[in-house]
């Protein structure tokens, strides 16, 4: 059967047919459909992790009690989960371990674009990078075979034009694998006691070498000679875009990103008069190819930064191309950033935050928006959790003097992730911070995944349901209360209180994202506008809710709103002095 | 540069219009017409409310998922704004196809920016072929506004070379089979519109 698949739905169908039992990771633009695509299959034990790290470390011990086990995340989480990840490529594995790290040039969803592979030469573990969808099948198989074969975690990895990326794939029949009944202990493998590793790390490096002469064999590091005036090394979607500009030249396609096949790289080298490596983000290849002694040209034309496209090749090989649409220039276009849904939970907090001119110590989720205009009250964005300890940071640099000129802001599924640790600290350390846990019961940005808050799992099913304001009484902050982001006046005064105050404390704000199925009512009746009563003060405006349009007129104006697109949430009634907006009659 | 028979589609919109499931029908069409498919876009972060584009490709042998600048065949556009983001990389015997709506982005709302005016004498500027498609009104003929993605899809189907029932196929294929007919009948209805 042919179909067309996503990189990561095809990912999914590779774990399936590679009789994957364990898959488990945490929600992260570009990696999140595989879960949510592996779901289906019913054989697969699959499960949203509290974070990356227990997600590998789950995938784990799948594997060393001898089931092939597959741990999922974006490139950032490989951070997350690097600890487990270079102890595991000591212990090796019972039965095959692949970990799919999801990498985001161009930053389309990411706070960074660091360039993943890096971690396969750190862990000494082999990469494969696929090519489009059906390699991103092909090579999860492949990469379980390599795992069982030289006893190492396994990394795929992709980039967001793989994983989201649609192309042509044809099915195979899933692979039938005995399942073990029982573990064994193997003291000298999976105990890594100074004296066990002393005694892997010197078959990680022998396996290094082993994995190197296999590179020069895998026959899907591919030599394609075609005129040999230019050659060009390139893996992944960067493959793609220099076949499609250089359509006749050679390549040496590279699907294991490593170890690198140096053989193949010598021989293609002397085959070619200008050899060129074309590779997003770091000089990976290029700086390897150059230690062997071969001269080749990569990031003196191509640039570091930023997503390739065909293009990129052309430009960096013979140059700026020809055709130019001959055209006048265009108005300057107004932008369109992402926004908060109309009706978000975390919109009146947000409005609220700005009004108290408070640093807001922020992190990753839709609530990060909060920090662009109207809005502007997110001060920090760094990573999963930092909000939270970044804002004890803050406090004791502050002293206090600091004492209300700062708070932390944190989603649910964010805090669940990395905010626990952060909270325990301050309740430790006597910091007085206020951490405010947007709670809208879901993880919203990458598309609404269950997680321990919800009470749900990856598959549906009801069950234990974290109870939030106790986790945080445990952790020992005293004061703990829950707020209705819906009502400014009580978010305002919630607020004002626990920042003034010289004690830790938490706030959750607690409503539903508006596009959660299960949890959220909407209110109903979409508000309106009294054209006659509106002044023109555009304080509505300052929520920057998509549902809120301005009408310019000669000496000042007046606002409406989409019916279409209001919730009836209510919040800029709330602001509106004059009374002019209402629900529609 | 690349194999001449590849067909380029540009969708553009945004977030909300249906664009993505606009590109999911039109991809599995030409997989069941016997094409190499490629398609790509962007989630998460740059899917909310914001601006949104799908690169859609299709002919004997695809390569990039992504249409590389210049090279656009047809600009497939939801929105008269995202219109303009993209006429830099249209080919150079390109069509238009735009959905004549208006949504205006949050520094219009707040008055800081003004919405260009005449879009589509602008468009024609760039491009001599530029086709205007109300495509919630042919909807919201067929019995709802939610069927304006098809219906527009119904226009785009006017210039691709493939049997009629493949569309109905692809339709079918990509919606809950309670609102096939109504999708069938916004596309129809659009596809023999002009
Ligand atoms: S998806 Fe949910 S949390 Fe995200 S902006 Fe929309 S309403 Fe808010
Ligand atoms: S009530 Fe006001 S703030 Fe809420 S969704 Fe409607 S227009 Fe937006």
């Amino acid at each position: 059967m042919k179909v067309l698949l996503s990189g990561n739905e095809a990912i999914a169908r590779g774990a399936y047919e590679a009789g994957v039992r364990v898959a488990a990771a945490y929600p992260g633009t570009p990696s999140t459909e595989i879960l949510e695509t592996i779901v289906q299959y019913k054989d697969i034990n699959a499960e949203w992790s509290v974070n990356e790290k227990v997600a590998l470390e789950v995938a784990l011990g799948a594997a060393i009690a001898g089931v092939r086990a597959m741990a999922c995340m974006k490139h950032v989480g490989v951070n997350v989960a690097a600890d487990p990840l270079m102890t595991a490529s000591y212990t090796g594995i019972t039965a095959g371990l692949v970990i799919v790290t999801a990498d985001d040039p161009d930053m389309h969803s990411s706070q960074n674009e660091q360039d993943n592979r890096h971690y396969a030469r750190f862990a000494k573990v082999p990469m494969l990078e696929p090519a489009d969808s059906q390699e991103a099948k092909d090579f999860v198989k492949l990469a379980f075979e390599i795992s069982e074969r030289f006893d190492t975690p396994v990394f795929i990895r992709t980039t967001t034009r793989i994983s989201h990326a649609k192309s042509i794939v044809e099915f195979a029949e899933p692979e039938h694998r005995e399942l073990p009944h029982t573990i064994k202990p193997q003291f000298e493998k999976y105990v890594m006691l100074p004296r066990n590793a002393r005694l892997r790390h010197p078959q990680v490096e022998e396996r290094l070498k082993k994995l190197a002469a296999f590179a020069d064999e895998f026959d899907r590091n591919e030599l394609i000679l075609q005129e040999t005036d230019i050659g060009i090394i390139a893996s992944g979607t960067c493959y793609q875009y220099a076949r499609e500009a250089f359509p006749t030249k050679s390549f040496l396609k590279i699907a294991m990103a490593y170890p690198l096949p140096i053989k193949k790289i010598k021989y293609f080298a002397g085959l070619v008069d200008r050899l060129y490596v074309f590779e997003e983000l770091d000089p990976f290849y290029e700086e390897q190819i150059k230690a062997m002694g071969i001269a080749v040209t990569g990031k003196d034309v191509f640039p570091v930064c930023g997503e390739f496209s065909p293009i990129t090749a052309q430009n960096g090989i013979v140059g700026s191309r020809t055709h130019k649409p001959d055209v006048p220039s265009l108005p300057a276009l107004p932008p369109r950033p992402p926004n908060m849904c109309p009706g978000c939970p975390h919109r009146g907090v947000f409005y609220i935050l700005k009004q108290m001119k408070v640093f807001v110590s922020g992190d990753i989720g839709c609530y990060t928006l909060g920090g662009l205009p109207p809005l502007n009250a997110m001060h920090t964005c760094i990573c999963m959790g930092a909000s939270v300890s970044g804002a004890l940071g803050i406090d004791k640099a502050l002293g206090p003097n600091g004492l209300g000129k700062a708070v932390a802001v944190i989603g649910d599924s964010t805090f669940l992730h990395s905010g626990i640790t952060g909270l325990l600290d301050i309740a430790y350390n006597k910091g007085t911070c206020t951490v405010i846990i947007l709670d809208n019961r879901t993880t919203a940005m990458t598309g609404r995944q269950e997680h321990p808050g919800t009470g749900f799992t990856l598959q549906g099913q009801p069950t234990k349901q974290l109870n939030l304001p106790s986790l945080c009484a445990a952790l020992g902050i005293d004061h703990v209360r829950v707020v209705n982001p819906y009502n400014l006046a009580e978010v305002a005064a919630a607020l004002r209180e626990e920042i003034e105050r010289p004690e830790p404390s938490v706030i959750i704000s607690q409503a539903p994202c508006v596009l959660h199925r299960r949890e959220y009512n909407p209110p109903g009746t979409p508000f309106t506008v009294n054209a006659s009563a509106c002044i023109g003060c555009m304080a509505c405006l300052q929520l920057g809710c998509p549902a809120l349009v301005w009408h310019p007129a000669e000496k000042s104006g007046t606002a409406s709103i989409n019916s279409a697109l209001c919730t009836g949430c209510t919040l800029c009634a709330q602001i509106c002095k004059k009374e002019a907006i209402q629900a529609e009659a | 540069m690349q194999d001449t028979k590849t067909t380029n589609i540009l969708m553009a919109g945004v977030g909300g219009q249906g664009v993505i499931l606009a590109s999911e029908i039109v991809a599995e069409a030409m997989l069941r017409a016997g094409y190499d498919v490629k398609k790509s876009e962007v989630h998460g972060m740059a899917q909310r409310g914001g601006s949104v584009t799908s690169h859609l490709r299709f002919g004997t042998k695809v390569y990039s998922p992504i249409i590389p600048d210049g090279e656009v065949d047809i600009l497939f556009s939801f929105e008269l704004l995202e219109t303009l983001r993209y006429v830099h990389m249209l080919g150079a015997h390109p069509l238009i196809i735009v959905n004549n709506q208006k949504i205006l982005p949050p520094s219009v709302i707040m008055g800081k920016d003004h919405y260009p005016d005449n879009i589509p004498d602008l468009l024609s500027q760039y491009c001599a072929r530029v086709h205007l498609v109300s495509a919630l009104d042919i909807a919201r003929s067929a019995g709802n506004p939610k069927a304006l993605n098809v219906a527009f899809v119904g226009a785009l189907s006017r210039h691709i070379d493939i049997p009629e029932s493949i569309w109905h196929d692809a339709i079918a294929a990509a919606l809950p089979p309670k609102i096939v007919d109504l999708n069938i009948k916004a596309f129809t209805l659009a596809r023999q519109n002009q």
